[in-house]
């Protein structure tokens, strides 16, 4: 076995864990404090991805446009919360799932018309199209290090922002008891509304990272919902510590597989069906993970105590 | 005579507060056990743990001797235990013969039929009727049951109760929300059941308990302080001081 | 028919003029109306399908989609085996294997999903049936032998005794008939001893089980029927098309069966019909206009779900009914 390719193939897992992270966590985040399913998350990613690539374009410069394409998106986020979200708490999931559903076809028709139906191409800038010898053999591209690196950094951030600001302690509390909180004289309209522009934030800036390698495209929204809704499903539904651990997980076994199983499989069926079967083994492996652990603890990895 | 129904050792802790604490019970074939005890002291925690709506974290339960602890609440129900709730609970959107029938359909064990329309079953509407009409609803038997007032809601929980031929009822709070009237008329009605079935009754209304309850156990903090006859129970010292208190 | 009610009255005009219309159109040379009629029946079966699950068993089930396109592939797998070669086991035009094939394959699915997304309710339900309708959506996009994300022509209809499925007056008497069979089915099940059961356990699930009924086995058993209804809608999608890909299984497919049932008015019998009628002359209709018929349509939807209750059925519905 290759040795090098192992490590860097972890590495790319890692990568796409960090990445899935940072969208479940804010799906996670509005769930855990709102109790709002939002499948309009997915678009969010979607049309962060979107200014972040316009602003490079019009720019030159992909750091800036990151720091200007943030608030923007956390605006949309602000935006969605306001109009739609905020009179939506009250009802039921299904009408969360529907009306958020009615959000997505809005947002990506809207993406469609402003941006065109093709998508757009992120040129990577020089200082980030370099790549990394970690040790002999195993380059990594720099983007991709500084995918984990924000992953990590922002993981930190919000551990933190949970559990030792003021902030995160009105958000725990708003979470556990909306009247008291309300009570105490805070605006929890506000506090919700800027939650949600959080998640919205965290989610756009998966988005711009991973535009320079992917290209920023309508459909990207929905193809990462799903896995993000995967992630926090495993992870336990409102907890950001199971967010990231799932999140991580997925990622490895995801990457993992797709690169490694066919070698895997030649090991017990020729060659002709391991070319077949390990395809599609590997695009159904995180939902297998899931039906897996979803039998032994139906409520994730770490069910959160306040919903049972 | 043989206990139906023996409780041993039951634990069960909430967040380090013991809700019901080494509770040992033994309620008798046909009689009318009560359990009273303030507000908070566990009693819809037992009452849950003995119909398998909660899992105990340790002691046994018994019905006629069989070991019943682990069964799922679907399973006791199998076996002959029915409970009504405190704060009830009624399929809302069916009629109160609906409701009814259901419980008795659960005894009649043919319950994955797919083509005979349910409400032509005869011998089971028939069998739902007259438990409807024993509890006085007569007139109601059609209605949609949120259209219901809450004394009738009350009265539906009995008749379920009844229907279910269960040999043991836990009635957890029948009265709550009676008035008078409503309440004497349910304290004649189990009144008659006496000796047809057995139950272990939770109640606040302490006229109702003592003119029921062939004997009372009292529940403080998840203990039980006192099992005896009502006579006994209401001159025993530690009962007065610790509940009905000492005035 | 002394005992009809207002809505009862309505289903049964609709369903007479489903039957009598797309006909009328096609002997008059208007093929496309009776395309948008094959479409709406087949949907409609889809529609009712899971109208079982959600309507009358409170199960959201947000990956139905994933059924349909099993459904279809049974037809299109063994179809095109039959023609270009391999998989000498299932390779035939034979329509009673696909059949067979597509409730087997669907069934077998809603089981073993079920079992598990069962396990769970509320909102984790919905998500898991998402999750495993997306894992059908990805399993057969990694199926390069069937052309993956680009799909699969269906070169050959599946041949079945008596009827032929390539004139489209014989395939839509198929899909009318199946579809008034499937709301039958769906209207004596849920009003037979097993569908009471289901009925009470969406309405207050602790009081069924305290009654003695283990619903979970209840739920599985109407998630499996429903499940394999949804696939024989799928088997009757392939053949109408003749052009299947994974794009069939997309969960905002899902959504929009969804949207049918509801817009509808879940636990009506004609609503998924309705919801289905609405979907498709507005997807004909919007889409005539703009490309990005999506627009109004997403606006629709926040709109009903923000102000309508009940669906559009509820709109019809007599006072007291």
């Amino acid at each position: 076995m290759d040795y090098t390719l192992l490590f860097m193939q972890v590495l790319n897992g890692l990568q796409l864990g960090l990445l899935l992270f940072l969208v479940a966590s804010g799906l996670t985040l509005v769930f855990g404090i709102l109790d709002f399913v939002n499948l309009a998350h997915g678009s969010v990613y979607m049309i962060g991805a979107f200014i972040c690539a316009s602003l490079t374009l019009f720019l030159g410069n992909f750091l800036l446009a990151i720091l200007i394409a943030l608030p923007l998106t956390g605006l949309v986020g602000y935006a969605i919360e306001v109009l739609v979200a905020r009179r939506l708490y009250d009802k039921d999931h299904l009408d969360h799932v529907l009306g958020t559903f009615g959000l997505v076809l809005v947002l990506d028709t809207l993406a469609h018309i402003v941006w065109g139906p093709a998508g757009i191409t992120v040129p990577l800038p020089a200082w980030l199209d370099g790549q990394v010898e970690l040790f002999d053999g195993a380059v990594i591209p720099v983007l991709r290090l500084l995918i984990i690196g924000t992953g990590l950094a922002v993981a930190g951030g919000l551990v933190w922002l949970v559990n030792y600001t003021r902030l995160g302690m009105l958000i725990r509390a708003g979470a556990s008891n909306r009247t008291m909180v309300s009570a105490l004289g805070i605006d929890i309209q506000m506090l919700f509304a800027l939650v949600f522009a959080l998640g919205a934030m965290l989610a756009g800036l998966a988005g711009m990272l991973i535009s320079p390698l992917t290209g920023a495209s309508i459909e990207m929204g929905g193809q990462i919902i799903i896995t993000a809704f995967v992630v926090i499903i495993i992870g336990g539904i409102g907890s950001m510590k199971g967010a990231f651990i799932a999140a991580v997980i997925i990622g490895l076994i995801d990457t993992l597989g797709r690169s490694f199983l066919d070698t895997l499989f030649v090991l017990f069926m020729s060659e002709n069906a391991a070319e077949t079967a390990a395809p599609a083994v590997s695009a159904m492996m995180i939902y297998i993970l899931m039906a897996i652990i979803l039998a032994v603890k139906p409520q994730g990895l770490f069910p959160p105590k306040a919903r049972g | 005579m043989k206990p139906l129904l023996e409780v041993k050792g039951l634990m069960k802790t909430f967040g380090g507060v013991a809700a019901t604490d080494n509770v040992h019970l033994d309620v008798m074939k046909g009689e009318i056990h009560a359990i009273i005890g303030p507000n908070g002291a566990g009693k819809t925690t037992l009452i849950s743990q003995l119909s398998g709506a909660l899992q105990p974290d340790a002691g046994t339960v018994l019905l006629n001797g069989t070991d019943i602890t682990n069964k799922p609440a679907y399973k006791r129900a199998k076996l002959g235990i029915t409970r009504s709730f405190q704060i009830t609970s009624l399929v809302m959107g069916m009629s109160v013969l609906d409701n009814v029938a259901l419980a008795v359909q659960a005894n009649d064990g043919h319950s994955y039929r797919f083509l005979k329309p349910a409400r032509s079953v005869t011998h089971i509407r028939e069998k739902a009727m007259e438990s409807v009409i024993k509890v006085g609803l007569r007139k109601r038997a059609n209605d949609k049951t949120s259209a219901l007032s809450h004394g009738e809601h009350r009265q539906m929980e009995i008749a379920i109760a009844l229907a279910s031929d269960a040999e043991l009822m836990l009635l957890d709070e029948p009265m709550a929300g009676l008035g008078p009237t409503e309440s004497g008329l349910l304290v004649n009605f189990l009144k008659e059941l006496k000796g047809q079935r057995t139950i272990l009754l939770i109640e606040h209304d302490m006229d109702a308990v003592f003119a029921l309850a062939d004997r009372i156990s009292v529940l403080v903090y998840g203990q039980i302080i006192a099992t005896g006859l009502p006579d006994e129970i209401r001159h025993n010292d530690d009962v007065r001081h610790a509940y009905l208190g000492e005035e | 028919m002394k005992n009809m009610t207002k809505t009862g009255w309505i289903t049964v005009i609709g369903m007479v003029m489903l039957a009598i219309l797309p006909p009328y159109f096609l002997l008059n040379g208007h093929a496309f109306y009776m395309d948008l009629a094959l479409r709406l029946v087949i949907l409609g079966i889809a529609a009712v399908s899971l109208n079982l699950l959600l309507g009358h068993g409170g199960m959201v089930s947000f990956g139905h989609a994933a059924f349909i396109g099993l459904g279809a592939y049974a037809v299109g797998i063994p179809s095109y085996h039959a023609t270009w070669g391999g998989f000498d086991l299932i390779a035939s035009y034979n329509g009673l294997l696909h059949l067979a094939l597509a409730i087997g394959v669907s069934a077998l699915f809603a089981l073993i999903t079920g079992a598990i997304s069962l396990r769970t309710k509320g909102v984790y339900f919905l998500m898991i049936t998402m999750a495993f309708g997306q894992m059908a959506f990805f399993l057969f996009q990694s199926l390069d032998v069937y052309n993956g994300d680009d799909g699969l022509t269906i070169d050959v209809r599946s041949e079945l005794p008596f009827i032929n499925l390539d004139s489209p007056m014989q395939l839509y008497g198929l899909s009318y008939v199946s579809l008034v069979i499937a709301m039958l089915m769906v209207k004596i099940i849920v009003n037979s001893r097993f569908g009471m059961v289901l009925q009470g356990a969406k309405d207050n699930n602790e009081r069924m089980v305290t009654l003695g009924y283990n619903t979970y086995f209840y739920r599985l058993t109407a998630y499996v029927i429903s499940g394999a209804m949804c696939g024989y809608a799928g088997f009757l999608l392939g053949n109408f098309t003749t052009f299947i890909s994974p794009d069939m299984m997309h969960w905002t497919r899902s959504g929009e069966l969804m949207f049918m049932v509801i817009l509808g008015g879940a636990s009506t019998a004609l609503g998924p019909i309705l919801g289905s009628s609405v979907f498709i002359l507005m997807e004909e209709v919007l889409s005539s206009f703009t490309i990005f018929w999506h627009l109004p349509f997403g606006l629709m939807l926040i709109g009903l779900v923000l102000f309508v209750r009940g669906g559009l059925m509820g709109l019809f519905k007599g006072k007291g009914e």
